[in-house]
C-alpha cells in the first residue's frame, strides 16, 4: 500500500461542487433577504436573483445527476455501515484526545462513511426538499385558485424555508469538518486541484501509472 | 434567415406604401378647400343660427340643444349624475347622492341649494322628489361647454351666475362669481374636458381635493409625476378616456366597483363599457422579465392601483383627513370665525377649524389605507343602527383573501365625528345650509335645531337627543396613477408593518419570520453553538489538529 497524490475530483465534479458553493450562498443571501432577515439588497433583486440561480442550479443538478450515474460515481455516495461508528466516535471523542482520523481515503470511496452518509442525505432528502418547495412555490400562479384559503401557499413557504435552514446547518458542519486535522486550506485543496492523497494498493498503482499516469502524482508528505 | 427576408419585404412593402401615399398628398391641389376646423367635428355650433342667443337662463341654453339633439335629455335624466339615486343590484340598499350621509357635509336633503348646485340639471330644490323631469333642466353646459368660462353659482340648485351677479356670490369651485356669456358657452359645445368633470369631482366636500384626495384641481394640468394619464408630458387623456359613456351614462362607480376586471387579452384597447386599468393594460401588463413575471403573478390578488399609485393628495393639493363636526359652533365674541393651521406645500394656508364645520385635519402625499375590496360597498344609511361605542363605519367595503373577485386596493380612510341619535343609534340628517332659516347651523349654530329641523324635512325618525360619534369612510383611490418608476417599491410591503400590515388571510413574504424561519434559526444556532462547542473543546484539550487524514 502507497499513498500516492491522485485525481479523484475530476474537472466537472470539481467545477460542479464550487458552482453549488455558489449558489447555495447566493440563494441563502437572498433567501434571506425575501424573508426579511436583512436590507443588504433590493428585494425586487433579491427575488430574480433567487429565481434565476435556483433555476441555474436545477440545470446543474439535472447535468450532474447525469454525470453521477453515467460514470459510476454515484457509487461513492452509498451508504456503507463499516467504519461508520468509528468515524462517529472520532469526531465525539478522539479528536479530544489526539487519537488520528481512523479513515484512510481508497480509490474507490473518497469520503468517510458518515461523510457519505451526509452527502447522501443531503442528495436524496434536503436537495429534493428544497426544489421540490421552490419549484411549486414559483409556480405559485398556476394553482393558486386551488387554494383560496392560502394553507397550501404557507405550507410550501414554510417547508422551503425550513428547507434551507438544513442546508445551511449542513453548511456549518461541512465548513467546520474542514477544520479538523490537517487544516482548513489542505484540506479545500484537493477541491481546487483535484488532486488527494489516497492509500492505493500496488495493483491500483502499477495500473494508473500505465493506463492514467496523468491523475497520479508524487507520494504524500 | 427566412424569417428575417420575410420581415424585409414586409417593411419595404410598407415603405413602398407610405412613399405613394406622400406623393399624392403633394400632388394635391392646394387652397381649394378650406382648413379643417375645430376638433374635427361635423358640426361647427357658432354656425347653428339657434345657437346665438340670447339666452337669459340655462334652460333657454338646453332648449336650444334640444332641438337638434332630441334624446339628450332624456338619455341624462337616466343616468346616476342627474338622478342621485341609485339602487344597489346586490345589496338592494337605496343610495346615490340624495339619500346617502356621508362623513363631509354629511347630507343634500334639506341643504339643497347648496349642494345641488353640481347637480347635472337646473332648479332641483328638494331631493326628497326625483329630480325635475322637464328636459330643459338637464344642465348640457357643466359638462360640455368648452368655452371655459361656464360656470354655476355655488348656492342655486345649479344655475349659472347670468347677468347682474351679487356681491359675494361664489361659484362651486369657490372662486369669485362672473357674469357667464351663455351664447358664448353654447357656441363652444364639444367633448367634456378634465375641467368640465373637474369643476364639480374635484371640489366634492366643499373645497379643492376635500373628499376623494386622488381627484383635485392638481389634475387640469397635471405634471407627470402627479398623473401619467392626464399630464401633457404623459398620454394627456381626459376623464371621458377611461369612463367612457353610452347614452349619457358614464362607467364608473363607487358602490358597485369593477375591482377584478379579467378583460379579453385578444379585445383589449377595444370599447368596453368600464373604467378599468385592465380594459387597456390587460392582467399581464409588465414585460416578460424576470421581475415582470413576477409583478404580473400579483395582478389576480393586487389591484394596479395599490402599486401605481404610491401615495394620493398628490400634485400640491392636499385632502380633508378629518373632519370634526362635534366642536363647530365656537364663536369669538358671538362671531365665528377660522384658524388656518395647515400650510399646504404651495403656501397657501388652509381651515384647520371653522366655526360652520368643526375641526379638520389635512393630508398631502399621504399613503393609502389598505383592504381587501370586491367592489361592493354598503352604506350605513340614516335607517341603520350601530354600536356608539365604536367609531362607526359610514360606508363597509367587502372582501376577503377567500374572496376570489376581492383584491387589495388603496383607500382614503376619511376620520368623522358625526351627530348621531343617542338613543336610536342611528346617524342624524343635519340641516346646515339655508341663510334664511332659524334652524340652519351655518346660520344659527344650534346643532338641535339643525337636526330637528333635517330630521322633519326627511321624516327621520329622532329621539330628540343626540352627541356626536367617531365614524369612518372609505374612497376607492383609483386616481392619479404615477410613473412606473414611482410605483411602489417591493419592500414597502415585503417588510414587517409594512403598508399590507392591515391585511390579513394570505402568505406576504417578508413581513415577518414565518413558522419555518423561526424553527430553521433554532435549527442553524443550536449547529453553530454545537461546531463552535466542538471546536473550544478540542482547543482546550489541545489535540484538536493533529495530523490525520479527514
Amino acid at each position: 500500500m502507497a499513498e500516492r497524490q491522485v485525481l479523484v475530483y475530476t474537472r466537472f465534479n470539481r467545477l460542479w461542487h464550487w458552482s453549488q458553493v455558489a449558489s447555495i450562498f447566493a440563494l441563502l443571501f437572498t433567501g434571506a433577504a425575501i424573508m426579511g432577515l436583512h436590507d443588504l439588497i433590493p428585494y425586487g433583486l433579491a427575488v430574480t436573483v433567487h429565481s434565476l440561480v435556483a433555476i441555474a442550479l436545477l440545470v446543474l443538478w439535472a447535468f450532474a445527476t447525469f454525470w453521477l450515474f453515467t460514470t459510476g460515481a454515484w457509487k461513492q455516495f452509498l451508504p456503507s455501515q463499516v467504519g461508520l461508528l468509528q468515524v462517529a466516535k472520532f469526531y465525539a471523542w478522539g479528536v479530544f484526545h489526539g487519537e488520528t482520523h481512523p479513515y484512510r481515503k481508497i480509490l474507490r470511496r473518497r469520503h468517510n462513511p458518515l461523510q457519505a452518509l451526509a452527502y447522501l442525505a443531503l442528495k436524496i432528502m434536503l436537495f429534493p426538499a428544497i426544489w421540490i418547495t421552490g419549484l411549486i412555490y414559483l409556480g405559485f400562479t398556476f394553482w393558486e385558485h386551488l387554494d383560496p384559503s392560502g394553507t397550501a401557499i404557507w405550507a410550501v413557504a414554510n417547508l422551503h424555508i425550513l428547507s434551507a435552514f438544513a442546508i445551511a446547518t449542513f453548511v456549518v458542519a461541512h465548513v467546520y469538518l474542514l477544520t479538523i486535522g490537517h487544516g482548513f486550506r489542505k484540506h479545500v485543496q484537493p477541491m481546487v486541484t483535484g488532486f488527494e492523497c489516497v492509500d492505493l494498493t500496488p495493483e491500483q498503482e502499477a495500473y494508473l501509472q500505465e493506463e492514467e499516469p496523468d491523475r497520479l502524482r508524487e507520494r504524500c508528505k | 434567415m427566412r424569417n428575417n427576408t420575410l420581415s424585409l419585404a414586409v417593411v419595404l412593402a410598407v415603405a413602398g406604401l407610405v412613399g405613394t401615399a406622400r406623393a399624392e398628398t403633394a400632388t394635391e391641389p392646394a387652397s381649394l378647400a378650406p382648413e379643417v376646423p375645430g376638433q374635427g367635428s361635423t358640426a361647427d355650433h357658432s354656425k347653428f343660427e339657434v345657437l346665438k342667443g340670447p339666452f337669459a337662463s340655462g334652460p333657454e341654453v338646453t332648449k336650444a340643444c334640444l332641438s337638434c339633439h332630441t334624446e339628450a335629455s332624456t338619455q341624462v335624466m337616466h343616468t346616476l349624475h342627474y338622478k342621485w339615486d341609485y339602487t344597489h343590484p346586490e345589496t338592494g340598499q337605496k343610495l346615490g347622492k340624495s339619500s346617502v350621509l356621508n362623513s363631509f357635509c354629511g347630507n343634500v336633503a334639506s341643504n339643497e341649494a347648496r349642494c345641488t348646485s353640481c347637480h347635472a340639471g337646473y332648479g332641483w330644490t328638494d331631493v326628497r322628489q326625483p329630480a325635475p323631469t322637464d328636459p330643459t333642466a338637464v344642465d348640457c353646459l357643466a359638462c360640455h361647454d368648452t368655452s371655459g368660462q361656464y360656470t354655476k353659482l355655488d348656492n342655486a340648485a345649479g344655475h349659472p351666475p347670468v347677468g347682474e351677479v351679487p356681491k359675494g356670490a361664489k361659484t362651486i369651485t369657490g372662486a369669485d362669481a362672473w357674469p357667464v356669456d351663455l351664447v358664448k358657452a353654447a357656441q363652444s359645445v364639444g367633448d367634456p374636458s378634465r375641467q368640465n368633470c373637474g369643476n364639480c369631482h374635484f371640489y366634492g366636500g366643499g373645497g379643492d381635493n376635500v373628499k376623494h384626495g386622488d381627484l383635485s384641481s392638481a389634475l387640469i394640468s397635471p405634471a407627470l409625476s402627479t398623473d401619467v394619464h392626464m399630464s401633457a408630458d404623459g398620454a394627456n387623456m381626459t376623464c371621458t378616456a377611461c369612463h367612457v359613456s353610452e347614452s349619457h351614462k358614464v362607467a364608473g362607480s363607487r358602490y358597485n366597483v369593477e375591482a377584478r376586471d379579467i378583460p379579453d387579452s385578444h379585445l383589449l384597447g377595444q370599447r368596453r363599457d368600464v373604467a378599468t386599468c385592465e380594459s387597456c393594460h390587460s392582467t399581464k401588463p409588465h414585460d416578460l422579465t424576470p421581475v415582470g413575471l413576477k409583478l404580473n403573478d400579483h395582478t389576480d390578488r393586487v389591484a394596479c392601483q395599490t402599486c401605481h399609485i404610491p401615495s394620493f393628495a398628490r400634485g400640491g393639493v392636499a385632502t380633508k383627513t378629518k373632519w370634526d363636526w362635534s366642536t363647530a359652533g365656537k364663536l369669538k365674541d358671538g362671531k365665528p370665525y377660522h384658524e388656518d393651521g395647515f400650510t399646504q406645500s404651495d403656501g397657501k394656508h388652509l381651515h384647520t377649524y371653522l366655526s360652520t364645520k368643526g375641526d379638520f385635519e389635512w393630508g398631502e402625499n399621504v399613503v393609502p389605507h389598505y383592504a381587501w375590496f370586491n367592489g361592493q360597498v354598503e352604506y350605513t344609511t340614516a335607517d341603520q343602527t350601530f354600536d356608539p361605542s365604536k367609531p362607526v363605519e359610514v360606508n363597509r367595503i367587502a372582501g376577503s383573501a377567500s374572496d376570489p373577485g376581492a383584491r387589495i386596493w388603496p383607500f382614503k380612510a376619511m376620520d368623522g365625528r358625526q351627530a348621531f341619535d343617542t338613543e336610536l343609534n342611528t346617524l342624524m340628517h343635519t340641516q346646515v345650509y339655508g341663510p334664511t332659516t332659524v334652524s340652519a347651523f351655518w346660520t344659527n349654530f344650534d346643532w338641535a335645531k339643525s337636526i330637528e329641523a333635517a330630521a322633519t324635512y326627511v321624516g327621520q325618525p329622532y329621539s330628540g337627543k343626540f352627541d356626536f360619534v367617531d365614524t369612518k369612510m372609505y374612497w376607492p383611490i383609483t386616481h392619479m396613477v404615477a410613473p412606473a418608476s414611482d410605483a411602489v417599491d417591493c419592500k414597502s410591503c415585503h417588510t414587517p408593518g409594512g403598508r399590507m400590515a392591515s391585511i390579513t388571510g394570505i402568505y406576504i413574504p417578508g413581513t415577518g419570520l414565518p413558522l419555518g424561519g423561526k424553527l430553521g434559526l433554532v435549527m442553524l444556532a443550536l449547529a453553530i453553538v454545537g461546531v463552535l462547542g466542538h471546536g473550544v473543546i478540542r482547543m482546550v484539550s489541545g489535540k484538536g489538529n493533529e495530523d490525520h487524514h479527514g
